[in-house]
């Protein structure tokens, strides 16, 4: 075909679906020439969705939504489908990156106050993006429907009773009955797959409007705060002077980045490969070490360091409070400083929150307030020998489960205090009252251990911390 | 044929209430519509809150299969499987011989957030790997977290047979206080 049939061909094309008159506007808006590097986490975020969308169609194609099939399906498309595993990797790294950019973006726009004047409809479908897509990392977890999935739907369901009035109606429609079981994943894949994403997209096409409509914020400027009365002309009068085409001007930038997160989406994805699947989904099975995924642990530590009276209200305020807050948050403050210079609390908050996030997540990984089921034996180096009454006693601590908990030498929980130099601080006495009776977060001991056991353990107990020449219990076992 | 604007002034009885009409009808006829589509699906969705718990008898192993001691698991299918569930119909519980005729049986979810509770024999405790809830052989509160004693699920024996009686997935149902 010669040049001239091709244009021809598309002249006629264009003529009919108007691809000129409606979107080259839209790709050649202008867009403020400072809009620089800063402004690329909106679009990766979005990248990051096609990711999920498409791989998601993907391993729907094989994905069995119902009761044992689901995890069969999940281990066929793991195992044997070929490139499975590398879609099935694509889909959860994808959602990672998704969280994560999300998250990023709402906090840039945040630090440059980009949701004042007159764009606070941009970040109020933001926000409501952000917790859909949380829910949609949530539901996403659970269809991995292994040990782990089905003991998260437990979890959240529990969570869910929580709330007055309506708490056990919203657990029980949350499982679609009164257990877990072939109804709730039916019911979750539902929501993944057509409810959650169809408000995604809804809202994505919402969002993009808003920002056509009120055009790409420019960089804060100290000596330029927001003032609404006169705000969008000079926005119009300095961006007609100034302002650049978004294509390819500004797109080149979002299109590297873009590039960049699918590129570190894929790698992941070839070289660590898809989340182990635990054993299957029994909800009987109480081996099963349910831990939420990366972007949901700093939620679970709270929920274990919170004194109780407090626990049910950060249970349901927390996301509450926190979607009231940040979808008000422009309502609040709209006008005004938007340079992060000028607004050191927001400064404060952002760096207040991040910190809680990292140290929390931290805590969620090294779980000290769960018993550890899997501690070994203490060894004789650290008992000091391998026979005789220390030894038996050494072997109680692990017998008796004290070592779920203490720590001694390295080995050992941490849900109690270290016992490495309890011989040091606690009398004979204090050592049996406390196991007898237990204490603060300790189970008493008394029904379920001999006096000979006792006496074994605290002979034990004394020699920690004690060194050699003072090793002998001054008051020695009757 | 007249290419003048229809003149509002010209007929004000007629043009006017015959928009007005076909407005209400359309608006009228949409509702109509979204509701015969959404009613349904909305009744049908919200179903499984309205259906009463079944509690069930189901059995769990003979007789002579427990000797008097320590808890064991049992595994039995949920009182109301759907017939797609598969190995996920499966509930559980801690079930222990406590005397010859004595039986006594726990939910095996933590009465904090409902994870899996595991019987350590020697210790004689209940323990969570969730949040550290932690409880002794008669099911009460020893450590952690836990609002409430572990769920007790009835045993009964009949024909040599253990049966528990089947509890949906118990809730804490804390309230605030």
């Amino acid at each position: 075909m010669s040049n001239n049939s091709l244009k021809r061909t598309w002249n006629w094309i264009d003529n009919r679906i108007g691809f000129t008159d409606y979107i080259v506007p839209l790709m050649v808006h202008l867009v403020p020439d400072n809009a620089r590097w800063w402004y690329i986490f909106g679009s990766a975020t979005l990248c990051a969705f096609i990711v999920q969308v498409v791989t998601g169609i993907g391993l729907a194609m094989a994905y069995v939504p119902g009761g044992e099939d689901t995890y069969e399906s999940l281990k066929y498309i793991t195992d044997i489908a070929p490139l499975g595993s590398l879609v099935r990797g694509m889909h959860y790294y994808g959602a990672s990156a998704m969280v994560m950019l999300a998250v990023i973006h709402m906090v840039q726009v945040f630090m440059h106050a980009t949701y004042k004047y007159p764009r606070e409809m941009n970040w109020m479908s933001g926000v409501v993006l952000l917790f859909v897509v949380l829910g949609m990392a949530f539901t996403g977890q659970l269809l991995r429907w292994d040990a782990n999935g089905v003991w998260s739907v437990t979890v959240a369901a529990e969570m869910a009773g929580r709330t007055p009035y309506i708490g056990p109606t919203l657990a029980h429609f949350m499982l679609g009955g009164e257990t877990v079981g072939g109804s709730t994943i039916t019911r979750f894949f539902a929501m993944h797959v057509f409810i959650m994403p169809a408000i995604i997209i809804a809202g994505i096409g919402l969002h993009m409007l808003l920002i056509m409509r009120h055009g790409i914020s420019e960089m804060p400027d100290v000596n330029e705060p927001i003032d609404p009365d006169t705000y969008k002309e000079a926005y119009e009068e300095r961006i007609q002077k100034t302002g650049v085409p978004f294509w390819p001007v500004a797109m080149w930038r979002d299109v590297l980045f873009s590039t960049l997160i699918v590129g570190v989406i894929m790698a992941c994805s070839i070289f660590l490969g898809p989340p182990a699947l635990d054993p299957p989904p029994n909800p009987s099975s109480i081996n099963a070490n349910p831990l939420p995924d990366w972007y949901f642990l700093w939620y679970f530590a709270v929920l274990s360091l919170l004194p109780p009276q407090l626990e049910t209200w950060v249970i349901l305020g927390v996301p509450v409070v926190g979607f009231i807050v940040l979808f008000f948050l422009p309502l609040i403050s709209n006008k005004g400083h938007r340079a992060p210079s000028k607004r050191p609390w927001a400064g404060g908050a952002v760096i207040f929150i991040s910190m809680a996030f990292i140290v929390l997540t931290i805590y969620g990984y090294k779980k000290p307030w769960s018993p550890d089921f899997d501690v070994k034996e203490l060894p004789a180096s650290v008992v000091g020998t391998d026979k005789g009454p220390l030894a038996e006693g050494a072997k109680l601590m692990h017998i008796k489960g004290c070592l779920y908990c203490h720590d001694i030498g390295g080995y050992g929980g941490h849900r109690g205090p270290e016992l490495t130099e309890i011989g040091k601080l606690l009398t004979r006495d204090d050592i049996i009252i406390r196991i007898n009776n237990g204490g603060h977060n300790m189970p008493a001991f008394a029904s379920s251990m001999s006096s000979v056991e006792l006496n074994l353990i605290v002979d034990f107990l004394l020699t920690r911390g004690v060194t050699p020449e003072e090793d002998v219990p001054k008051n020695p076992t009757q | 044929m007249n290419n003048q604007p229809p003149q509002q002034s010209d007929k004000p009885c007629c043009q006017h209430p015959r928009r007005t009409f076909l407005t209400r009808l359309s608006i009228g006829l949409s509702a109509v519509i979204g509701l015969v589509i959404t009613l349904p699906v909305i009744g049908y969705v919200l179903a499984p809150i309205f259906k009463k718990p079944k509690e069930k008898w189901r059995a769990v192993g003979k007789l002579e299969d427990f000797k008097v001691g320590g808890f064991v698991l049992v595994q039995y299918e949920d009182p109301s499987p759907v017939a797609w569930a598969g190995v996920t119909a499966t509930a559980g519980a801690w079930l222990r011989r406590v005397s010859e005729t004595e039986f006594i049986a726990f939910s095996i979810n933590c009465r904090h957030l409902g994870c899996p509770v595991r019987w350590v024999d020697d210790p004689k405790l209940f323990m969570c790997p969730c949040h550290g809830g932690v409880y002794y052989e008669d099911g009460t509160v020893a450590a952690g977290p836990p609002p409430e004693p572990l769920q007790k699920i009835t045993v009964r024996v009949r024909n040599g047979q253990v049966e528990v009686q089947t509890i949906p997935t118990p809730l804490t149902l804390t309230t605030l206080t």
